[in-house]
């Protein structure tokens, strides 16, 4: 008698728990879906596909901004003196060690590709402002160098270079 | 919500939190040990099922409201980017769209069987008058959120529902210009509309606290109508209640994803799929199911204020009817005549609903006037008599002799499948006009009908060609991008060869850094082109008939289908009227116009076109397209092909909601069985 009753117990309490299982599951299953929208629509993702940039007209010095998946990118054709500062740092001293070399594409050393977005909390700097004659961010302060690698101020890291590639010598394509 | 509560938790932090806001006491004394009567039949299940559908609508809506644009330029598109972009878009917008249709069922359902129990008498008038406030607020929200997509039907029904108050003597012009912030519905209307629509539901929960509340206050009736009066007569609501209303929402849930996965478009009209045209009319505009009654009550008086005033009334009067049946015995089960008025009333809702579909000539007005005249006078004349001169039978003692001499009643849920069924009948919105005039297309078999439905690669590649060699002609589709070519689900190209299509086209671009707009080859990112540059120009090209977008044309056409087929077609989920449409009418030109028609100069003879004279000429002919994979050249073929691509354009993912929608039911039919025994494990020991 006692033994029947306490299995019958025990398989109530194995569809209880079987039950709550499942319902859980699908309550976390509905959930996925409203969250999953909340992703860059296929639109958008498809407007952020790679661009062409033309640089011809960009002189020795000069910079342009170019906008891509929404964000700025700063391109400079730097001078001579501007590679030289890049070249002549000890890396190993700075904030976030990086060489010239690795932040510029072979053979293109004048040209320096950067996503121009803060890396402290996202304000666009200013090019050719701050002690390094690189970028200088108004919000907090942080300055970058003509490599657009940190140098001073609260920005963790330098600013990060895009995906691109040189399709010609005054073309490139960024994504 | 009745009053402190014995309740104490143990843990500490949960005894400090309670000293200072009894909350777990208060959903403790409301969910947990709340007395329900013991004898609550599955109509009873409906009150939770119905503040779950508020929760889904109001989720979805927060949801979709992130993606939608409220301008009259831009509300169509945006609503089809969110079916077509967005990651899940198209699963929220059915929900929503549908969620709609079943909050309604499920409210009245719910008012149904609180006329039938006579729920709303003494004490519970003001939980009813609470309920009728819901329910009017409920017909405000749908409708303004019908308008919110634009479409010929959004447009057309706020028009006619808003020039309602029109009727209002003194005030009623002003009423309308407030309503519309112009001098016609545009899009001041719109944005205040979706203001109002998210707003309105809100008030909805908050007014559905107070109903719940004055609930808590009453006690819930049951089916015997008699009140709970010892301790034998109830159970507490967790487990007892909780358990039965999760699994009669289980079983909602699966009848509502059956339409949400399988037939998305059936409780719609077909003429919302084109957008909002303010100077053309639908031929017949008829709102949503859930208004059919109170439309052709509306449209029985042939005076516009006393019709009016006739709609709005039809509504109000269920707010009196706790004065207006005086009899003492709440439920119709032991009144015999009331019970047999009762189910007469309900066969006139639904004839009203029925009318209210249909055109108001002939037969059908007159119908509407002698059901109209029913529908009141069951409140005014034979709920008021029926209460005074009936002699009811004897009610149980108590709710526990009410449930030992219970027998277990068939009637009764078969007379739910009825009504549930007859509320599909009310959709002959979902019917549309083609066959006004022409004859019915025939239905062909296509791959994708069905719950298991796929769209033929092949098939979908020689529409397309169809389309890009002979239809893109004079016709565009500007909600279809190179980059769709390539989505699963599609016609299946690869990347590169939707690249090579894009860059035939020349896109206007720019303006360039010195400001001058430029030509550049097309990418996968664009449309697909238009061959008009805008709307006049292609009327003027056309004869005066701009030949409209594609892009949901397998959407935005149908026909009749007819009494009881259209109700078959929710079980058989038949959803393919368009794409019959479409290859009927393709094939369909005839040289010469039968005996004694007389077509207008410009226009072509068409079998299925509504009317018969089209102003699109035969352009299709065999062999016409070249087909790669030996397909036969056919005009048939090419109908059937360019037919089965402009679904694939129309219903995009199609092919993804049909296989979350299998596995969703598997797995709503687990759980729903799961919940059963369950729910018989716990109530074992309360019988
Ligand atoms: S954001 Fe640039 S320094 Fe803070």
């Amino acid at each position: 008698m006692t033994t029947s009753s306490s299995a019958g117990q025990s398989r109530r309490d194995f569809l209880f728990v079987a039950t709550g299982a499942v319902a859980a599951v699908g309550a976390a299953a509905a959930a996925w879906p409203l969250v999953a929208q909340l992703n860059p629509d296929a639109s958008t993702i498809a407007a952020g596909a790679p661009i062409e940039v033309d640089l011809s007209p960009i002189a020795e010095g000069q910079d342009i901004k170019v906008f891509w998946r929404g964000k700025p990118i700063f391109i400079s054709h730097r001078t001579k003196k501007q590679i030289e500062e890049a070249r002549n740092v000890n890396v190993a001293s700075l904030p976030d060690p990086q060489p010239d070399s690795a932040r510029v594409k072979e053979g293109h050393d004048q040209w320096l590709v950067v996503i121009g977005i803060c890396t402290h909390l996202g304000c666009v700097p200013i090019a050719h402002e701050g002690a390094y004659d690189g970028f200088f961010c108004p919000c907090h302060g942080s300055v970058y160098d003509t490599s657009g690698r940190i140098r001073q101020g609260p920005a963790p890291s330098n600013l990060p270079v895009p995906p691109y590639a040189f399709i010609s010598d005054s073309k490139i394509k960024i994504g | 919500m009745s009053g402190p509560s014995t309740f104490q938790p143990k843990n500490p932090v949960l005894k400090w939190i309670e000293r200072r806001l009894p909350i777990f006491g208060l959903v403790h004394s409301s969910f947990v040990a709340y007395p329900t009567p013991r004898n609550l039949n599955y109509w009873w299940t409906f009150g939770g099922i119905l503040s779950f559908m508020l929760g889904v609508q109001i989720v979805t809506g927060v949801i979709l409201a992130m993606h939608y644009t409220p301008h009259a330029d831009l509300a169509f598109n945006s609503v089809e980017a969110i079916v077509r972009d967005v990651d899940y878009g198209w699963l929220l917008r059915y929900l929503h769209s549908n969620g709609a249709s079943m909050f309604f069922i499920a409210v009245y359902i719910h008012m149904l069987r609180g006329l039938y129990y006579g729920s709303y008498k003494e004490p519970r008038e003001i939980l009813w008058i609470l309920g009728v406030i819901i329910y009017l607020l409920m017909m405000a929200t749908g409708f303004m959120g019908y308008v919110l997509p634009w479409g010929q039907m959004s447009f057309w029904g706020a028009t006619v529902i808003t020039n309602l108050f029109s009727a209002i003597p003194y005030f009623g012009e002003s009423i309308v210009t407030l309503l519309w912030g112009g001098y016609s519905v545009g899009n001041p209307t719109l944005n205040r509309f979706f203001s109002l629509h998210y707003l309105l539901p809100f008030v909805i929960a908050g007014v559905v606290v107070l109903h719940v509340w004055a609930l808590h206050v009453a006690g819930q009736n049951n089916p015997a109508g008699v009140e709970p009066k010892t301790s034998k007569d109830t159970v507490p609501f967790t487990p007892y209640a909780t358990i039965k209303d999760a699994f009669g929402l289980a079983c909602f849930i699966l009848f509502f994803f059956w339409f949400v996965f399988y037939i998305p478009n059936y409780l719609g009209d077909p003429d919302n799929y084109i957008p909002a045209n303010p100077g053309v009319t639908p031929p017949h505009i008829v709102p949503e199911w859930y208004y059919l009654p109170f439309y052709a009550i509306l449209r029985s008086i042939p005076d516009k204020l006393a019709g009016v005033v006739a709609m709005f009334s039809a509504i109000l009067v269920l707010a009196f009817l706790p004065w207006l049946d005086s009899s003492k015995t709440r439920s119709m089960r032991y009144r015999p005549l009331a019970k047999q008025c009762f189910w007469i009333f309900v066969g006139v809702c639904l004839g009203l609903g029925y009318l209210g579909a249909k055109p108001p000539e002939g037969v059908y007005v007159i119908a509407g006037r002698i059901l109209t005249a029913c529908y009141f006078a069951y409140f005014l004349i034979v709920l008021p008599i029926l209460s005074r001169i009936e002699k009811p039978r004897a009610v149980p003692n108590s709710i526990a002799d009410d449930v030992l001499g219970k027998k277990k009643s068939v009637v009764a849920s078969a007379l739910a499948v009825i009504g549930v069924v007859g509320l599909l009948a009310l959709d002959s919105g979902s019917t549309a006009r083609a066959s006004d005039h022409g004859s019915t297309p025939p239905s062909m078999s296509w791959s994708f009908a069905g719950p298991f439905g796929k769209f033929d690669q092949g098939q979908l590649q020689r529409g397309y060609k169809v389309y890009k060699e002979v239809c893109a002609a004079c016709h565009s589709m500007n909600l279809v991008h190179y980059r769709n070519l390539t989505d699963p689900g599609g016609p299946g190209l690869s990347v590169a060869q939707a690249e090579a299509l894009a860059a035939e086209i020349q896109v206007k671009d720019g303006p360039n850094d010195a400001g001058d707009m430029f030509e550049r080859p097309g990418r996968i990112a664009d449309k697909f082109p238009s061959p008009f540059p805008n709307e006049n120009a292609a009327r003027a090209a056309n004869g005066g008939a701009a030949p409209p977008d594609l892009s949901l044309m397998a959407k935005a056409r149908g026909y009749e289908r007819g009494f009881p087929q259209f109700i078959f077609d929710a079980f058989t989920q038949f959803q393919e009227k368009g794409p019959n449409y479409i290859h009927a009418l393709l094939t369909g030109f005839e040289d010469t116009p039968p005996e004694g028609f007389k077509l207008p100069d410009g226009s072509t003879y068409n079998r299925y076109f509504p009317g018969h004279a089209m102003k699109m000429p035969n352009v299709l002919s065999d062999d016409q397209v070249t087909y790669d994979d030996g397909t036969p050249q056919s005009v048939d073929q090419y109908a059937k092909d360019v037919a089965a691509f402009l679904m694939w354009a129309a219903e995009p993912k199609l092919e993804e909601r049909k296989r979350l929608g299998f596995q969703v039911m598997i797995f709503m039919v687990i759980l729903a069985g799961l919940l059963y025994f369950t729910k018989r494990a716990v109530w074992a020991d309360a019988h």
